[in-house]
């Protein structure tokens, strides 16, 4: 049954995608592309792009995707039913275990020196994505390809957020509006 | 709070940040800190980051996770329940419409303005959380914390190591550092 197969593949999708969206993605075109041929291959690019440009992890929106191309609306429930439940099962235990044990001397250490190593990945993921903004890419930056616009918009929204305490998510879609405006004009 | 108040608080807030977070699970995070952190006071920033480390080194898509983790916290079984069903439904929803006419969508030049803006406000947004939790994270004056600071960030942004190894690595120094030091104190 196709329901059933879109829910088992999609839960070896969430159980073994450890460390987010980048990680998913080449096991979501394996079950897709190359295992079940739900998808060809330039259906999962464009997956990806809209996946990209679209709120949401990245597995959910691949779950609904191939489930509605496959089978529609049921089939995309089944695929994301299949995509969550590793997680639930799974991260409950350990929030159990964290709640239980979190004040045992070794996870209290190991905590300690988690938060900074967290607090840099969070960091990271920000400059990242400031570069990205700024300048079309993350890894190739170039002086040439810097957008002032997106640069004095990454800066307002900086100040507004930090300074002024606005909400991120009205921040963002002036940022959004800002943009839109200035390319159409 | 009520308890029922509670959930509804719960569902409506994870279903209004999922319906405007764009990129990775590192952005929802940033917002679910603004909101239960700072806004609701429901956990603390510590809460936060450990949240954070326990979502990323578990399998599955990192907001799911950190749905889950911060649901059950607030709730138990029903907060997680409607912590993940407000973190799902909107992709589900709008990915079922998208996929309808992507084509058209992904081509869209409006669509990739507004989306280009956008990833200037996400970057501002996650640059700011990331600097307060940075600030909790390394008290002044505490040299180790900076220095794990440092060579998490070199090893992930010029490296590109695996996250879930740095994860790995850095608890594994303090557990380390731990033992020795309760070692150290019981010969003393």
């Amino acid at each position: 049954m196709i329901y059933l197969r879109l829910f088992w593949s999609f839960l070896q999708i969430g159980l073994f995608s450890i460390g987010g969206g980048y990680a998913a993605i080449p096991l979501i075109r394996a079950q897709t592309v190359d295992l079940q041929h739900w998808l060809t291959a330039d259906q999962f690019m464009n997956l990806a792009a809209i996946a990209e440009m679209t709120p949401g992890p990245i597995a959910i929106n691949a779950a609904t995707f191939a489930g509605m191309q496959v089978a529609g609306l049921p089939g995309a429930l089944s695929a994301t039913a299949g995509c969550i439940l590793p997680s639930l099962v799974i991260v409950s235990l350990l929030s159990y275990l964290y709640t239980r044990w979190r004040e045992l001397p070794v996870l209290q250490g190991a905590l300690k020196t988690l938060r900074p190593a967290v607090a840099a990945l969070i960091l990271a993921a920000g400059v990242n994505m400031l570069l990205q903004a700024v300048f079309g890419s993350a890894s190739a930056v170039q002086m040439d390809s810097v957008s002032w616009l997106q640069a004095a918009l990454a800066a307002a929204a900086f100040l507004a957020l930090r300074k002024a305490r606005w909400s991120p998510i009205l921040t963002m879609a002036l940022c959004g509006a800002v943009s839109l405006l200035a390319g159409l004009i | 709070m009520s308890r029922n108040r509670k959930l509804l608080t719960l569902f409506l807030s994870m279903l209004y940040i999922s319906a405007f977070t764009f990129g990775g699970g590192f952005v929802i995070v940033t917002f679910m800190k603004r909101r239960f952190v700072d806004q609701l006071h429901w956990i603390d920033e510590k809460e936060m980051l450990d949240m954070t480390a326990l979502a990323q080194s578990a399998p599955g898509p990192i907001a799911v996770n950190a749905a889950i983790l911060l649901g059950r916290k607030a709730a138990g079984f029903s907060g997680m329940m409607a912590a993940v069903l407000g973190t799902v439904i909107p992709p589900v929803a709008i990915l079922s419409v998208v996929s309808l006419f992507y084509r058209r969508f992904s081509e869209s030049r409006p669509v990739a303005l507004l989306l280009k803006g956008m990833q200037a406000g996400v970057a501002a947004v996650i640059l700011d959380a990331a600097l307060s939790l940075t600030q909790k994270a390394c008290p002044a004056g505490e040299w180790a914390h900076m220095l794990i600071l440092a060579g998490a960030f070199a090893a992930t942004f010029f490296f590109h190591l695996n996250v879930v190894w740095i994860i790995l690595a850095a608890a594994l120094l303090g557990a380390f550092l731990s033992l020795r030091r309760g070692k150290g104190e019981k010969e003393e």
